[in-house]
């Protein structure tokens, strides 16, 4: 079983190990919590406040855990003039999946786009927007 | 018979994967490829030169007898015939982390040409080429080498900026994806250039290929570059981390937040220590140079733009994907001579240019060319060369109004223009869109926008003013004042 114990080992000796172990914390347990906070900064002799700030400044690392299906749907610009906002009923008209917007992923071209995992899929409509979100 | 499908994130978005596994299943050999960037076709299948376009799994019988229309020979396809491609000259024709293929198409001779020239040479040939940073500022990269390589310290940095946030652009992403070697090569050479043995890729979380392929790309080729050190390290989903300093503090296990210059990290940089900082695709276009000469490059390009751009056509376009070019094309020669106009079909409203900090760009001023200077007197960016064209179907008020609310989700905090500017910017143009008092909250939008303009630390606070205020200025109908009658 992965502890996070064994994270702070795995990057003993790195220059700048902070995002990288709080990569593989999120990535073992689903999200950062406060006691993985405590643990870290004792590891890496920072202050708890410090471990905090830097996890509560990125999108990506969660300080609850999300326990439904995560759909990263892309609300920026490109997908926006590729008629993403008019899909978004269909995700506000539910609960089970949790929509979250992500701001590109590089499909400009093709998009409205999306990323599950490390999954991407892009040229959704609301039939393949409604399948992808039953799919997870 | 050789059948070659894109492995690049955006094929398999679009069902690469199944494609392959379908021809697989029908008993063909499929080697899997970097993009052609001709995303409008993908998944695109190339059999022996001829390509198919959008294919899915259920057409592989009919294209394997014969039967399916193809689009001609991919060489000969007018969008790629009409591209000068020296950064994605192996675009389609190689498979990305083969060392053979690699070897096979001009890889490392750069590098071996770098290491008998020395540092001096190096820089020379780099300064002689005129090679600005591709990231969007377009600060020579030469002089930018050349402070480094001019500072005494026991540790240099080289860093790539892989951190392509902005919206239109995926010309990192395809490089990373498709041509990895050419990208370490070309940090190998920055190394050599300035005396670093060690060099970071920041690659932001939402590229998981990308990702993948460098790490993959970096431990086949670590003896080759030895006694360079590569290594990737994955952002955390904070856009403001591709602005270099606040690059460097998220590097060094901080949060994102802008460092004031100076000191520039050419001096101070990673751990307060000399540091290259360049995008992907600066680095990417070194190896090209080394082994052509910088005149070869700097014949290429206009005025002080010299070499050619990978151009990113995006957004509602009907021929979407990597063009690369030589700087001084138009703007309307790329939406709508290559780009197709509109994929819906109606007519090309206005195109961002640049990414989220980009202004909007009506069709009356497509006659702009690709230039540095040329887009700076127009209140314009070229930035990372994206292009997002947009249909007449877009509500400008909206698009203001999501720069502000993007600036606001996206702002690192240090400074208070961008912070606090960004929601009351979002706050104001709400108003407007909801009718309240709208000539005085305009006055109020233009007054902020200054002030965000020249008092914010960084681009985020200090040019989300420009879609803002381009979007007033030439669609001042979506904010419900009557156009002025010589507006163009």
């Amino acid at each position: 079983m992965v502890t996070i114990a064994n994270i702070l080992a795995e990057h003993e000796g790195r220059e700048g190990p902070l995002l990288p172990i709080l990569h593989d914390v999120q990535r073992a347990f689903g999200y950062v919590s406060e006691d993985a906070i405590r643990e870290i900064a004792i590891g890496l002799n920072l202050t708890r406040a410090e471990v905090y700030g830097v996890v509560s400044f990125y999108h990506d690392f969660r300080k609850e855990a999300e326990t439904r299906p995560i759909i990263k749907l892309c609300r920026a610009e490109a997908c926006k003039a590729r008629g993403v906002e008019a899909l978004m009923p269909i995700a506000d008209g539910q609960d089970r999946v949790k929509v979250e917007a992500i701001y590109c992923l590089g499909l400009c071209s093709v998009g409205p786009a999306a990323m599950i995992g490390d999954q991407v899929h892009a040229r959704l409509d609301a039939k393949r927007l409604t399948a992808l979100m039953a799919s997870v | 018979m050789n059948v070659r499908i894109s492995d690049d994130a955006l094929a398999i978005a679009v069902g690469a994967d199944s494609v392959a596994a379908a021809f697989i299943a029908a008993g063909a050999q499929v080697e899997r490829v970097s993009s052609w960037g001709m995303q409008w076709l993908e998944p695109l299948v190339d059999i022996d030169g001829t390509g198919y376009g959008r294919v899915c799994a259920d057409q592989v019988a009919a294209i394997l007898d014969g039967s399916a229309a193809s689009i001609g020979r991919i060489e000969d396809h007018p969008f790629i015939t009409k591209q000068t491609r020296l950064t994605f000259a192996r675009a389609g024709k190689t498979r990305p982390t083969s060392l053979d293929d690699y070897y096979a198409t001009d890889g490392w001779i750069g590098l071996a040409k770098a290491q008998k020239m020395g540092a001096d040479a190096i820089i020379e040939t780099v300064l002689a080429s005129g090679l600005r940073g591709r990231g969007g500022a377009g600060f020579p990269a030469g002089i930018k080498w050349k402070t480094v390589a001019g500072v005494t310290a026991h540790q240099k940095y080289i860093v790539c900026n892989a951190d392509e946030g902005d919206s239109a652009t995926f010309a990192d992403r395809m490089v990373m994806e498709g041509d990895p070697f050419m990208l370490i090569e070309g940090m190998a050479i920055a190394g050599l250039a300035v005396g670093a043995n060690k060099g970071y890729v920041y690659i932001r979380s939402e590229y998981p290929h990308a990702i993948a392929k460098m790490e993959t790309a970096i431990a086949a080729c670590a003896h080759l570059i030895a006694p360079f050190i590569v290594e990737v390290r994955v952002g955390a989903g904070a856009y403001v981390c591709g602005e270099e300093t606040s690059l460097l503090n998220s590097l060094e296990g901080k949060r994102g937040e802008v460092r004031a210059k100076p000191p520039l990290p050419a001096l101070e940089g990673l751990f307060g220590l000399p540091t290259v900082v360049n995008n992907v695709l600066t680095l990417a276009a070194i190896p090209w140079i080394l082994v052509h000469g910088g005149d070869a490059y700097a014949a290429f390009g206009m005025g002080r733009s010299k070499g050619t751009m990978p151009v990113q056509i995006a957004g509602n376009v009907k021929h979407g994907g990597l063009f690369e070019v030589a700087f001084g094309i138009t703007l309307g020669e790329l939406v709508n001579d290559i780009g197709g106009g509109t994929d819906t079909g109606r007519p090309v409203r206005c195109v961002q240019v640049g990414g989220p900090l980009g202004a909007y760009i009506p069709p009356a001023q497509f006659d702009l060319p690709f230039d540095y200077e040329a887009f700076t007197a127009a209140d314009a960016l070229i930035g990372h060369a994206g292009i997002t064209v947009f249909d007449d179907s877009i509500d400008m008020a909206q698009m203001a109004r999501f720069a502000m609310e993007f600036c606001a989700v996206e702002s690192c905090g240090k400074c208070t223009p961008c912070r606090l500017g960004s929601t009351r910017g979002m706050e104001t143009l709400d108003q407007i869109i909801a009718g309240k008092n709208v000539a005085a909250n305009l006055a109020l939008i233009t007054d902020l926008s200054e002030t965000m303009k020249f008092g914010s630390l960084c681009a985020l606070g200090g040019f989300t003013p420009y879609p803002v205020l381009s979007a007033i200025q030439h669609f001042p109908e979506d904010f419900g004042i009557a156009p002025s009658p010589e507006r163009s």
